[in-house]
């Protein structure tokens, strides 16, 4: 009798114990999970009378469309800026806050605070900023000579894209990375010193690997916003112009089926969206919490 | 292999408070040196400003004839022995082991040679691959010692290296230190709050309190005539009686009871006597101590007798077959009495 277990008489309690977040999975997540598949194999008339099984068809004209390679291409660039930028400003202000002896708690609420800003109202803070016409940034950079358009330029319109996007996620990944670096003993980075290796060197060779966990976490998590939360940043800036150069896939979902109406190809679409998730949360599972401890 | 050297060395924070008061102190060559203390002592800050993991307020640190206030931690010749063991956690033994040299750019045969000496040395040699989390804590002690030996430092400095430990290998461990000191001869500093570590390891200690040195000596010296209460007090186990008393005529009175006191100036004082020292005697013996018995404790090797002397706590040893009765009839032996100044609490005679 070592391991004692709840046993219950009633049969069906424990089904109906599990009824109500059942049933908020099934109607919320699986139901319309399910119709994005059904629908990526039918296609609608104009007139939304009929809809026809076409098989793979919409999946077909979907890798054929240079519009939805492009897409897929935005995404990747888009997807490893804001990582890249997201991952590394934070990781530099948390080294910054860690070394700070007094007031580190003021700096880090404050830092926070940029995550509590809805993505729609940021993406507008940053298309002010950025208003070829009125934004002081492109003031401030005509000075130095460079003609600042997003609305015109697709390099500019991705950069402003990746920064609005990243500025929110700053705060989170910023939260982790000051946790991951005072849970570093810090008798690990005296001993380092005494052991010869200079401030550079204690960070690639100590910190930067024993904060490996949280930035592989990190990782996954920003890619997964990059991909699929910054719907809202994207809309409020530049609606995935100029001419596609920030048309993200989820974007190009919401354009396809809202706007173009064309519900066949943005369910097709989903569905590989679906499928990217799926990966990705392979790799965090199989790959990240297996291979990247100590 | 050098001498180190505290020339009035104090540290004060930014907040003003003073952890450490210009302390002097002389470290022979290969002397093994502990700093010993209650917690809130000054003691590890005193060794982490000799490894120069805290600056210097006042004073300076010599290492050998160098000034080390200003040199880099990494530059001073040290190695250092954490009480956590500070191994990095995402390298194998022998990387933990052969990080310090790799940073000074040894050549790697050289680093090879090492590691595979204080491997030996230290009967590590079987899980030089390993990570430390797969070690046990006596396994983790050691590497962390070997981390130091490969250095061939000037000195070790050692941070309470043991009080991880389960006592048993506590008592292990400490014989290996000091049999691996006296092997290589390396000058070493030893910071722990167990008054028993200290005593078995040391060639000198040195009892610290609020940031001042009690007393200095070899572990006899300290434990044979403690410089104050607070020594007498911290080092020895069981602790020293204390018991407030007046001296007149040569001999210290307590109450009823009276101890030869030679020499002593009349006045209070403060009566030291260490409980192994309390020996019977017969009863109505001339100027004997009357202890109330109030209950015993039986440590197998012999018996602690806690009670009173004229309302003050006593507490001595005794041997296990002796017969008790409710009051014991208790002499000292005028070698083994001790006189505080009852004021300063500083050692008379």
């Amino acid at each position: 009798m070592s391991t004692k277990r709840n046993t219950f008489r009633h049969r069906t309690l424990p089904y109906l114990l599990i009824a109500p977040q059942l049933a908020v999975t099934l109607v919320f997540f699986m139901w319309p999970a399910a119709q994005a598949v059904i629908q990526s194999f039918e296609q609608e008339d104009a007139f939304g009378l009929s809809t026809t099984w076409v098989g793979f068809q919409n999946y077909q004209t979907l890798f054929a469309d240079p519009e939805y390679l492009n897409a897929l291409k935005v995404t990747v660039v888009f997807t490893l800026g804001v990582t890249a930028v997201s991952l590394g400003l934070a990781l530099l202000l948390a080294l910054a806050v860690d070394r700070m002896v007094k007031s580190a708690t003021v700096y880090t609420t404050l830092l926070v605070w940029p995550y509590a800003v809805a993505p729609a109202v940021s993406g507008v803070m940053w298309w002010f900023m950025f208003n070829p016409t009125i934004g002081i940034f492109p003031y401030l950079l005509h000075m130095v000579g460079y003609d600042w358009n997003h609305g015109l330029h697709g390099t500019d319109a991705m950069i402003l894209v990746i920064l609005a996007a990243s500025w929110n996620q700053i705060s989170y990944n910023f939260l982790f990375f000051v946790a991951g670096l005072q849970s570093i003993p810090a008798s690990l980075r005296e001993a380092a010193a005494i052991d010869g290796a200079g401030p550079a060197k204690r960070f690639w060779t100590i910190t930067l690997p024993l904060l490996s966990p949280t930035t592989f976490f990190l990782l996954v998590v920003n890619f997964v916003y990059a991909m699929f939360n910054t719907f809202a940043t994207i809309h409020a800036t530049t609606q995935g112009g100029p001419a596609g150069s920030t048309n993200i896939l989820v974007y190009k979902v919401f354009n396809d089926g809202f706007i173009g109406l064309n519900l066949g190809s943005s369910s097709a679409q989903s569905v590989v969206l679906l499928f990217i998730v799926i990966a990705l949360t392979v790799v965090q599972f199989a790959w990240v919490e297996r291979r990247v401890q100590y | 292999m050098a001498a180190i050297t505290l020339e009035s060395v104090g540290k004060t924070y930014a907040g003003g408070v003073t952890a450490v008061h210009a302390i002097d102190l002389a470290i022979a060559d290969g002397e093994f040196l502990v700093l010993v203390g209650p917690s809130g002592c000054g003691k590890s800050t005193l060794l982490r400003m000799i490894a120069g993991l805290e600056t210097i307020s006042s004073g300076a640190v010599k290492i050998g004839n160098r000034v080390v206030n200003q040199v880099e931690p990494a530059e001073r010749d040290i190695a250092m022995v954490f009480q956590n063991y500070a191994l990095y956690p995402h390298m194998s033994v022998r990387e933990n082991l052969a990080y310090g040299l790799k940073n000074r750019g040894v050549p790697k045969d050289e680093i090879a040679r090492r590691v595979a000496e204080a491997a030996k040395i230290l009967e590590i040699g079987g899980f030089l691959d390993r990570k430390p989390r797969a070690l046990s804590g006596g396994q983790r002690q050691r590497v962390a010692m070997g981390r130091a030996i490969v250095r061939e430092p000037a000195a070790f400095l050692f941070d309470e290296p043991l009080s991880n430990l389960d006592a048993k290998l506590r008592v292990q461990m400490r014989g290996e230190i000091k049999q691996l000191q006296a092997r290589l001869g390396t000058t070493s500093i030893y910071v722990t709050h167990d008054q028993l570590e200290a005593m078995t390891l040391a060639h000198r200690l040195v009892v610290l309190n609020g940031g001042r040195i009690e007393q200095v000596g070899t572990p006899l010296e300290v434990y044979r005539k403690p410089a104050s209460t607070f020594v007498a007090a911290f080092i020895g186990s069981p602790a020293m009686n204390l018991l407030q008393a007046e001296v007149s005529g040569g001999r210290v009175r307590l109450g009823g009871a009276s101890l030869p006191a030679p020499g002593a100036a009349d006045g209070k004082v403060t009566l030291g006597l260490r409980p192994e020292d309390l020996q019977r005697t017969r009863p109505g013996a001339e100027g004997a101590l009357l202890m109330n018995v109030a209950y015993v404790e039986e440590l197998g090797a012999q018996r602690l007798v806690h009670g009173t002397v004229g309302g003050q706590s006593v507490v001595c040893a005794q041997p296990v077959e002796s017969d008790l009765g409710d009051t014991l009839t208790l002499t000292a032996d005028p070698a083994a009495v001790h006189l505080f100044d009852a004021a300063s609490g500083k050692r008379l005679g």
